[in-house]
This record gives C-alpha cells, structure tokens and sequence, in this order.
C-alpha cells in the first residue's frame, strides 16, 4: 500500500458558505485523520478563539495531541488610522493546518509559509 | 426600624450600586512558560502581600485560571486602579504528556497534567471571550516572538477591543531581546521587564495604571 499524505485545499467560496463551527469540525475531523488542510481564506479571531478551545478538547493520551497552524502575516502590520477608528482588520490569509505531530512549520515570512510533513 | 432608616439604606444601596466602579478583571495571557504565575505573585505579593498560585520550570505548571481579587495598584500621580489578577494557563495549539515526560514526571502524572492542561487551555479561551476586561501579554524575550499561537492571540484580543499590554518578560538572561518583540507588535505598548530580579516592574504598575484605569 502506498504512504503518503492527503491534502485537502478549501475554497474561499466553500469557507463563506459555513458557519463558524462547521469550519472548526471539518477542520478537526480532517486533521485528527492525519489530513492536512489548507484553508484560501484563514478564520477570523473568534473561529481562531473556538478552534484552540476545540483542539484541546479533542487532545487525547496516545492519540491526537493538538494541531499546528500556521498563516501569513496581515498585509497590514499596523492598520492605518482610519481603520482602527471604524474597528476594520485585514482580512486572514492562507491558512495551513495539520497535526501537531506530522507538520512542522521550517519557516515563515510574509509570502512563504516552508513546512515539513511526515506520514503517521 | 423606623422608615427614614429603611428609606436611606435603600437609597444608599441604589447610588453605590448606580456608582461604583465594577473592578476590571486584567488577564495574564501568553504561551507556557512565558512568567505569567511569577508576574500574578510579583503583583500580588507588592499590593496585598499574598501570592496567587505555584511556580515551576515544568511547562503547564498552572492548569486552572487563578484569580486574586480586589489588588489596588497606585501610580506615582497618586492614580489608582483595583482590578483582579486572572493568571491563566500557557496558551498553546498542542499538548503531548511525554512532554512531562522528559521532567521526571511519571507516566500517569504526565497523562493528569496533560489532561487538566488541555481543560485549563480550552478554560483561558473562554475567559477571554467572557469575563477578561484588560490583557497582560506575557512574553519571554528570549524566544520568537513571530509564532503562530502570539499572532493568533492578539489577533483575537484586538478584535475583542481589550486594551493589552505586552510584557517582555527575562530581559535578565543575555539571549534577550525586548526590541524583536516591539518591532513584532508595534500597535501595542511593549515593557520589557524581569520578574524574578524584579526589574522595571514600576513602569509595568505605571502602564497599568494609564491603561486599565
């Protein structure tokens, strides 16, 4: 049988179809399964709030020990006046997630996410 | 009792009700082993005397929010603040006991810790979407602090509109860099500090006094 590892790329038109725990359980379904997925459009903080909250829950001896997530940085380090005065962020970027124990983020800059996957 | 007693008190209780200040709940968040537990007893320890909770070099020694309530701090202007310390555990995206492991922690204390770790992770998360009126952001100044769960949790603390303060914690040790930290978040007031030697910690006070006031 061969090894390797799945790769699920989900739209940005998919993402805005789901609600917000919808997002969180197929991302969470997938990875515990030992799938990476790559989300076109990241979550905003509050997904980002419930999905930590989530990933521990699911945290078990011996099984699946939490996942590790990766985005680029906002193309707006610090948002300009204007935006902070009417509450306005940028919006999340290409997202990467996958088990804490078969990715490994190698580097990170504001372009590039560089990541290592092994199979389980 | 005779009815202008009854009517005052009521009257007393109505306007110190309307009145009073309701104490800002000011939550030390951050990654494990940032210092936050050291810096909740510093501040504890300075205003009331007493401490909040136990330190320890094991990662996720604090696995339950701990709150010390009522600490009234006073600035050099004679301003005060009374909030309540919440000393919340690391924050993080992952837990695996055989991290306990490798600290001599046998196996079934490993898997204890990592169970109550994983709960008290999930537990700070609710808290800031709940009950957290102000930030701490503990970070120690000899790591990166460009990883994944910091942009994330002042990603999340912003979009709360909390006002947060970035503390910079072990500028003692000489791999330190308070400055990677500023150029790291800009938009937030950086103080760099010690806890255990105790350095700077006025000008945290200070801060906390401007900003959670």
């Amino acid at each position: 049988m061969q090894q390797g590892v799945q790769i699920n790329l989900i739209s940005e038109e998919r993402l805005s179809r789901m609600t917000s725990m919808e997002k969180i359980h197929l991302i969470l379904d997938d990875v515990r399964e030992g799938t990476i997925v790559i989300l076109e459009k990241g979550l905003d903080p509050d997904e980002q709030s419930k999905l930590i909250e989530m990933t521990m829950l699911e945290i078990l001896p011996d099984g699946f020990n939490g996942i590790e997530i990766e985005t680029y940085p906002s193309h707006e380090e610090t948002p300009g006046f204007l935006r902070r005065l009417l509450g306005q962020r940028s919006p999340a970027r290409l997202t990467v997630i996958g088990p804490a124990n078969q990715l490994r983020m190698i580097r990170k800059d504001k372009d590039v996410i560089s990541a290592w996957v092994s199979t389980r | 009792m005779s009815i202008f007693v009854h009517a005052k008190k009521r009257v007393s209780r109505f306007l110190s009700a309307f009145f009073r200040k309701r104490r800002s709940r000011i939550g030390i968040y951050g990654p494990p082993n940032a210092g936050k537990t050291t810096l909740a007893n510093r501040i504890a320890k300075d205003w009331t005397g007493e401490t909040v909770g136990p330190v320890s070099e094991i990662p996720h020694e604090t696995r339950r929010a701990l709150r010390k309530q009522d600490i009234t701090i006073t600035g050099t202007n004679g301003s005060t603040i009374t909030i309540d310390i919440v000393d919340t555990p690391g924050v993080t995206t992952k837990i695996d006991y055989k991290e306990f492991l490798e600290y001599g922690v046998g196996k079934d204390e490993a898997i204890l810790r990592a169970r109550e770790a994983t709960e008290g992770v999930a537990e700070a998360m609710h808290w800031l979407r709940e009950d957290i009126d102000g930030v701490i952001y503990m970070l120690d100044s000899t790591e990166d602090p460009f990883a994944q769960v910091n942009i994330m949790m002042i990603g999340i603390i912003e979009s709360r509109k909390l006002p947060v303060i970035i503390a910079a914690n072990k500028i003692d040790l000489p791999d330190a860099s308070p400055q990677q930290i500023r150029n790291a978040f800009p938009q937030h007031p950086v103080i760099p500090i010690s806890c255990t030697a105790g350095s700077n910690i006025e000008e945290l006070y200070e801060k906390m006094v401007f900003h959670f006031g």
